[in-house]
């Protein structure tokens, strides 16, 4: 899943400063997972906006919405408020959210509540941790489904650097090294082959180095086309 | 045997121990004061001298320009590069320019992560690794490069360097399985030469060396001059796979501060007596301390 943390409060506050009216717009999936962006954390985020602005006198108001996906289309009508109706959205979907809604409503500034961080999951009670890059080119098959790119601090694709610390990351006491977890596991497994082979540099086309990236079905694309009705 | 590239191939093919200094640029334009150490400390009695690229990630003047001053001054320099902060096309850039300014020996490395240095805001590199530059070199020195031409086939080089390629290890790490492993790989993609991080356990490193046997690599035994009680203890606290053993500190604590400079000869020098007869040479990191090499040299009991 996506995780993403919120933003700090002032720095919200600065955000929505120029707008009377205010949307924050919840979002149902990932990021209420991640208990920062779902209906109860729109909540909870007006009624700090709203207390926030009547300290210092100012006449704005905050409404709250959340949808369940808000990088989804066919989710938008079950909007109950209509946001171009307001001022400004602030979203606290993660970044996807908050660009689709910017384009389905471009007549009105949606800003962003949240900070994405990473592709997570929850490993314990209130902590997420980073599993995967998106590097576009996916290596855990050698890995012992270790990410390398994500959970090596470098990056590296051939092993341990000097940096591994009994253990742990020499850039933080608390974080694993992720490529002795990997040959740790990998050994575990009899696998300690994938560690041996030199791995060749990483194509970065596939990780932003070629630009904005896409997914194309071209099948299901003219299939659509098919059907689309004829005027 | 192949034709020696530079004095510090040519003296590991002789068999002769060697013996390699450092010298790291400074945060500024005023190169002078630390290549005047070199000639007046290091000159004739290393075969060569490494320029650290950026150590530590404390942004400072390059590794390229140190080499090219030390060259000028009839010093050896091992280049070394680290790929935390420049991409392929730099990298090997870099490399075409080294080769032309006549710079022989390289020391691929990876690099001290960003957040260690003093600009911890900036973009990690690392689009190769320590072994991907290794692989690069020599492609390089096979006359193409890691890009292709227009039709999708290799580009071929006018001109094409040679370089004497070495890299580095970490031989008292507390995993050293994978650190092995690493090194393999870095033998096998060409490093020619290995120079240790600081090593302060003879036996753990008879240990390693023994475990190495079959790369048939020659090793540098790397050797951190300590300064002081304090640095001993800040490596056993901060620096991974470092361990400087008790009896050291101790003689450190002991020694009264004007002493200090004496005893930091004597633990080197006792060191590398140590270590002589399991390696192909020593690499002395004196941090500043050049003044001490031709001591711990000759208390080692090398000649020069």
């Amino acid at each position: 899943m996506i995780v993403a943390e919120r933003k700090p409060l002032d720095q919200i506050l600065e955000l929505v400063a120029p707008f009377k009216r205010v949307l924050v717009l919840g979002c149902g999936s990932c990021v209420t997972v991640c208990l920062t962006g779902g209906e109860k954390q729109a909540d909870e985020l007006a009624a700090q906006l709203r207390l926030a602005a009547k300290q210092k006198g100012r006449d704005a108001t905050f409404d709250v919405d959340c949808i369940t996906r808000q990088c989804d289309r066919e989710f938008i009508e079950n909007l109950k408020r209509d946001p171009a109706a307001y001022d400004a959205v602030l979203s606290i979907a993660c970044g996807v959210g908050v660009g689709f809604m910017s384009e389905l409503f471009p007549k009105v500034p949606v800003l962003p509540g949240l900070n994405t961080t990473f592709y997570g999951a929850n490993v314990a009670s209130g902590l997420w941790a980073e599993y995967c890059h998106g590097c576009g080119d996916c290596v855990l098959a050698w890995t012992a489904g270790i990410c390398p790119i994500a959970r090596c601090s470098k990056s590296l694709i051939n092993g341990t650097c000097g940096g591994t610390n009994k253990g742990k990351c020499e850039i933080d006491p608390d974080m694993d090294c992720g490529w002795l977890l990997i040959y740790k596991r990998l050994k575990e497994l009899g696998r300690l082959h994938d560690y041996r082979t030199i791995r060749p540099p990483r194509d970065h086309r596939k990780d932003r180095g070629a630009g904005v990236r896409r997914l194309t079905h071209a099948e299901m694309a003219a299939l659509e086309e098919e059907e689309e009705p004829k005027e | 045997m192949t034709e020696p590239l530079s004095n510090l191939q040519k003296a590991l093919q002789a068999g002769r121990f060697v013996v390699t200094g450092e010298i790291g640029p400074p945060k500024g334009t005023n190169l002078e004061p630390v290549i005047h150490e070199a000639e007046h400390y290091l000159k004739g009695r290393v075969v060569a001298v490494n320029v650290t690229d950026i150590q530590t990630a404390v942004m400072r003047a390059g590794s390229l320009v140190g080499s090219k001053l030390l060259l000028d001054r009839g010093i050896e320099p091992v280049f070394q590069m680290v790929t935390r902060d420049r991409n392929r096309l730099a990298l090997q850039s870099d490399l075409l320019s080294a080769y032309i300014l006549g710079i022989r020996n390289v020391l691929a490395l990876t690099g001290d992560h960003v957040a260690m240095g003093d600009h911890r805001q900036a973009k990690p590199v690392y689009d190769l690794d320590s072994v991907g530059l290794l692989q690069a070199i020599a492609r390089l020195e096979a006359g193409s490069d890691m890009g292709v031409d227009m039709k999708g086939n290799p580009n071929t080089l006018d001109g094409v360097p040679a370089f004497f390629k070495g890299c580095c290890v970490t031989p008292c790490a507390e995993e050293l399985e994978p650190q092995i492993i690493k090194l393999e790989k870095k033998v096998e993609a060409g490093a020619q030469f290995v120079q240790t991080q600081a090593v302060y356990e003879p036996a753990a490193f008879e240990e390693f060396i023994k475990r190495i046997e079959h790369l048939k690599v020659p090793v540098l035994v790397g050797i951190v001059v300590l300064k002081s009680a304090g640095m001993a203890k800040y490596m056993n606290r901060s620096v991974p796979g470092v361990q400087v053993p008790d009896d050291i500190v101790k003689q450190l604590t002991d020694t009264p501060k004007p002493d200090l400079k004496k005893v930091a000869t004597q633990i080197a020098a006792r060191l590398v007596r140590q270590m002589k007869p399991m390696c192909r040479g020593a690499h002395l990191m004196t941090l500043g301390w050049d003044d001490l090499v031709p001591d711990i040299i000759e208390q080692a009991g090398l000649k020069t």
